[in-house]
């Protein structure tokens, strides 16, 4: 036996990201912690009339998942990259779109997904309509990964910089608008009655383009990184 | 194995050392002498093919194993789960040790198996990255001044498990500034010379 098949690579790699994450809990919790922050700082900086609070509701939950995301993603390859575990992987000859692939994967479970568990709660905190909740959360399920596979790209690009956080807000906030856009309408949509499966329809062709395409990108970017 | 012909490289364009050929045939060990800041890193990260070469050519039949400064442990994971990790993504050769107890122990490192990363000693972590020459494949290894934080023990492991890899046919390129020397193993010297003075006369 010589090199394990890309597949247990790829789960290896996710077991050890899942250990990883055990081991350094505060870390997970921070996005999450900023998420509820954020949301809980409106309703005292707009006034907690009822009436506007549901009205922007949907922009403020997913403005701050975003950027509780972007927060996420500065480290996703940085502690790789710093302690020259990046440089053992592209030398290890798996392909590294998988690898990455098992990065953003990682990245979604442990930062997507709890931003789509907490959004019921922070519904109910910004008085959305009972008429919008599901589909606020339906519309995360599906955004959420997207922001984990473009997010990648940003993160593996500025890997090298010592501080990018600010630069990486700049690279992929603009490709995000297109998402906070179609969500928030569908989401606005459901709650007056209007139909919103041309927003979602949308949102989900976002994301089978993202998945197809960003663990390619990100791997170019992260080979260009490394020289 | 490998061959080398009037390679070069460039860094904000300016050359880095001067052109370098050499070959390394199977059996044979290249000790990369020079200088700090001479080019031995870059060198050696042009040979595993992280680096892209200015001019010049780099023949190379098969993929090489790379050990640099960086040593890849991480920090949370104890020494036992660096090595179940390295095993699990990189795979290994027919001959290696069965189980990951064993390297361990092959290395030195049983009395800390359990321990974190962040509690290793420099000569520790550098044992842990130096398990994967007891389980790898690849025929060619690029070493980067693997001797220094080994204490005398570790470098006689090293030695061993070079001479070992060198008996069976592998060959190796090592990076070295010149105190740190292979003992009782015989060397191909190659001294790098660095390409500052020819900025100068551009």
């Amino acid at each position: 036996m010589s090199q394990p098949s890309p597949a247990s690579a790829f789960l290896a790699l996710l077991r050890r990201d899942f250990l990883l994450a055990f081991r350094r809990r505060a870390e997970l919790l921070q996005p999450l912690v900023f998420l509820l922050v954020v949301v809980t700082l409106f309703p005292l900086g707009v006034g907690p009339s009822p009436q506007l609070l549901s009205t922007i509701a949907p922009g403020v939950i997913w403005i701050a998942a975003l950027l509780a995301s972007v927060l996420s993603l500065d480290s996703l390859f940085r502690s790789d990259f710093e302690d020259g575990t990046l440089e053992q992987m592209v030398l290890s000859g798996q392909p590294l779109s998988l690898i990455a692939l098992s990065r953003m994967l990682s990245h979604w479970l442990l930062t997507g997904l709890p931003i789509v568990v907490l959004a019921p709660f922070l519904a109910m905190l910004m008085n959305l309509p009972d008429a919008g909740v599901l589909i606020l959360v339906k519309s995360l399920l599906i955004g959420t990964p997207i922001l984990s596979l473009i997010g990648a790209i940003g993160a593996a690009l500025i890997v090298s910089l010592k501080r990018g956080g600010q630069l990486l807000s700049l690279l992929v906030f603009p490709l995000f608008v297109p998402l906070l856009i179609l969500a928030t309408s569908a989401v606005g949509s459901a709650v007056t009655g209007l139909p919103f499966d041309g927003q979602l329809g949308l949102m989900l062709a976002y994301l089978v383009a993202s998945l197809t395409l960003a663990p390619f990108a990100t791997a170019v970017a992260l080979k260009l990184s490394l020289s | 194995m490998l061959a080398i012909t009037d390679l070069s490289f460039e860094r904000y364009f300016e050359p880095v050392f001067e052109p370098l050929s050499f070959s390394v045939g199977e059996s044979e060990l290249v000790l990369v002498t020079g200088a700090n800041g001479s080019g031995k890193t870059t060198l050696l990260q042009l040979l595993a093919g992280l680096l892209t070469a200015a001019e010049g050519h780099i023949s190379a039949q098969q993929p090489a194993l790379y050990a640099g400064h960086k040593v890849a442990i991480k920090d949370d994971l104890s020494v036992l789960e660096n090595i179940r990790f390295m095993l699990q993504f990189m795979g290994r050769r027919d001959s290696a040790p069965g189980s990951e107890q064993e390297l361990i122990e092959a290395v030195g490192l049983a009395s800390v198996a359990g321990q974190h990363g962040r509690t290793l000693s420099a000569g520790q972590r550098k044992r842990c990255a130096m398990a994967r020459l007891w389980f790898c494949d690849e025929k060619l290894w690029l070493l980067d001044e693997p001797y220094s934080n080994l204490d005398q023990d570790g470098t006689a492991l090293l030695n061993n498990i070079l001479q070992q890899h060198l008996q069976a046919g592998g060959a190796c390129v090592m990076a070295s500034h010149g105190s740190l020397k292979p003992q009782g193993i015989d060397f191909k010297e190659i001294e790098l010379k660095s390409a500052r003075h020819l900025v100068g006369a551009a």
